[in-house]
């Protein structure tokens, strides 16, 4: 079972849930693997300090001149839709960061004078983590503008036995997308703020169209705020968990302590976490998939 | 005119709350809100939208089952997997490349360009533009997005004779956040001390000397953890970045947000608000010398 943690606004505590019910989840005998998807800016590993035994760069494939082959005709740099290509007298240029990619240049090209070469852009790195926890996360370079090619490697490092917690990036644009594209649950962590509502809202949008079944931790509660608890009400969204606000989890957070560990009082709120998750993974189970 | 964007690596650090408490106290300013994928001034600045401007970018493939002949040949020159075993286009995994438009044997493939989404024009009751974003759900071009609300924020800011643009960035340092600070005269870096606070803020500050922009540092929330502060005050010695100042902790920060105000209107005289003012004083300087 894969289940991605993600919500739209930064900051509202995505990998505080995510580190805590994997590591929860591994306390109750679980095999659980904690997939870092927010691979521009990882953080993870300051949770569960994994021991890291395999780094593997992470590259995309991009485009090759000969120059000697090339007739300069402009064919790859009309098909091309990202503007990855550029034509000048007796040389053609290749901008391999905006590059995505998709071979149409090679395919298109009648002197076959293009060829693709490895590029790398970041890489990834496997473990075992904190408590028993597997662990994966992958690091984009600085200066690289695309994570998506990263996130996929990412995930394809999940492990089939696994419940697979997903810590996927801010944002609900296409890295999300790509995050929570095979994901079975997406947990959406929202705090009780006009901000985290207005993201929560196109988070759940996103999620919906992509079919997913969404569940939400209100975090940083402090009193009621009436416009969120409507929200969920009216679309019927599943709360697991309410976390309140208070300074001691900020400073847990701030060293990278688990807050099941440091704070054994919030044990209770992965512990609701952790029963609905394996109450949809056994009725996961029980369900003929087409 | 100085173009001066805010950006954390991080999200959650108080980008936003900061940016707003900003746009108060510019009074000659146009703001532009680059989190195109979550775009959350505008809860704060309350403008009323002037214009609205529909973003079509990138193209979208779609197999007419009319003439398609089911050879193939467009499964097998994707490489998003988007197009499933009987022919149908999954929109958000189609990175709009072409391949299967332009190589499709019998011209079956459409190419349409699409809307990404929208962006905005506005001004507050005291007449300050602001320009901001939405994306799509899902959409992609994101960067281009971005692109195009700077673009609107410097006409704005050309047409009322503003001296600066203050940009709210999105997190993280991939597409977006280039787009954001690209050409850009100045950064903001909104930190916090913890453990991925600091580690984000390296990355940022990387991205930065990258594009060689000039920036200082604020530090929000500085008294969570007074030994991440010291370490960002001598990374800010040793990358060459300033350091602007540093907010206390403060709960009245996420009231003033939940009731979508600034917490200079709201708490005007909080250890908080007092900090934010002198942050702008130094800012003032440091760009008048830069």
């Amino acid at each position: 079972m894969k289940i991605a943690i993600a919500s739209g606004k930064g900051g509202t505590g995505k990998t505080t849930v995510a580190v805590n019910l994997a590591w929860y989840l591994a306390d109750r005998s679980r095999k659980v693997q904690y997939i870092d998807c927010d691979v521009e800016e990882p953080n993870g590993h300051f949770f569960l300090s994994p021991y890291l035994n395999e780094k593997a760069d992470a590259c995309v494939m991009v485009p090759v001149v000969d120059q000697q082959k090339c007739s300069s005709c402009g064919e790859c740099v009309k098909k091309c839709q990202f503007n990855a290509i550029a034509r000048l007298p007796g040389n053609t240029l290749i901008f391999p960061e905006l590059c995505h990619g998709c071979g149409l240049c090679v395919l298109v090209c009648p002197n076959k004078a293009l060829s693709e070469g490895e590029r790398t852009i970041g890489y990834v790195e496997t473990g075992m983590g904190w408590g028993g926890v597997q662990f994966a996360h992958g690091v984009l370079n600085v200066g690289e503008p695309m994570p998506n090619p990263l996130i996929r490697q990412v995930k394809h490092r999940g492990l089939e036995d696994h419940v697979c917690i997903i810590d996927a990036p801010p944002g609900t644009s296409c890295p999300f997308v790509e995050t929570i594209s095979d994901a079975d649950l997406v947990i959406l962590v929202t705090e009780p703020t006009p901000f985290g509502l207005h993201d929560l809202k196109i988070s759940v949008d996103v999620a919906l169209a992509r079919g997913k079944q969404i569940c939400v931790v209100v975090n940083r509660e402090n009193g009621p705020f009436t416009p969120l608890n409507e929200y969920l009400a009216v679309n019927k969204l599943k709360v697991l968990a309410r976390l309140p606000e208070d300074r001691r989890v900020a400073e847990a957070y701030s060293t990278g302590e688990i807050l099941v560990q440091a704070m054994p009082e919030y044990a209770v709120h992965f512990e609701a976490i952790a029963d609905a998750v394996i109450g949809m993974m056994n009725n996961c189970s029980r369900e003929v998939r087409p | 005119m100085k173009e001066v964007v805010i950006i954390s690596g991080k999200g959650g650090t108080g980008k936003t709350s900061f940016t707003a408490a900003m746009s108060e106290l510019f009074s000659d300013r146009v703001m532009a809100d680059c989190d195109v994928d979550a775009a959350n001034l505008n809860l704060v600045l309350n403008a009323e939208i002037t214009e609205t401007f529909e973003f079509v970018s990138g193209h979208r493939a779609a197999v007419d089952p009319a003439k398609c002949v089911a050879c193939g040949r467009c499964r097998d020159v994707c490489r998003y997997d988007a197009i499933s075993p009987d022919y149908v286009v999954d929109g958000f995994a189609c990175e709009g490349c072409g391949a299967c438009y332009f190589l499709c044997p019998v011209g079956a493939v459409t190419f349409e360009e699409t809307l990404c989404g929208h962006y905005f024009t506005g001004r507050n009751a005291k007449g300050q533009g602001s320009t901001f974003a939405e994306l799509l759900p899902g959409a992609e071009n994101s960067g281009k997005l971005v692109m195009a609300v700077r673009t609107k924020a410097k006409e704005m800011a050309e047409g009322s004779g503003s001296n600066i643009i203050l940009t709210d960035g999105p997190p993280g340092i991939g597409c977006t956040v280039i787009a954001s600070l690209t050409g850009a005269s100045f950064i903001v870096f909104v930190t916090e001390p913890t453990v991925s606070g600091v580690h984000d803020l390296k990355r940022v500050m990387d991205l930065a000397n990258f594009f060689k922009l000039p920036g200082a540092v604020v530090i929000n929330k500085a008294d969570l953890n007074s030994a991440f502060c010291d370490e960002i005050q001598q990374l800010c010695e040793e990358r060459g970045f300033g350091l602007l100042g540093l907010i206390p902790y403060e709960p009245l920060i996420s009231q003033a947000q939940r009731q979508a105000r600034t917490i200079l209107s709201h708490a005007p005289d909080c250890p908080a608000s007092m900090a934010i003012r002198e942050i702008h004083q130094k800012l003032i300087k440091r760009l008048e010398t830069d």
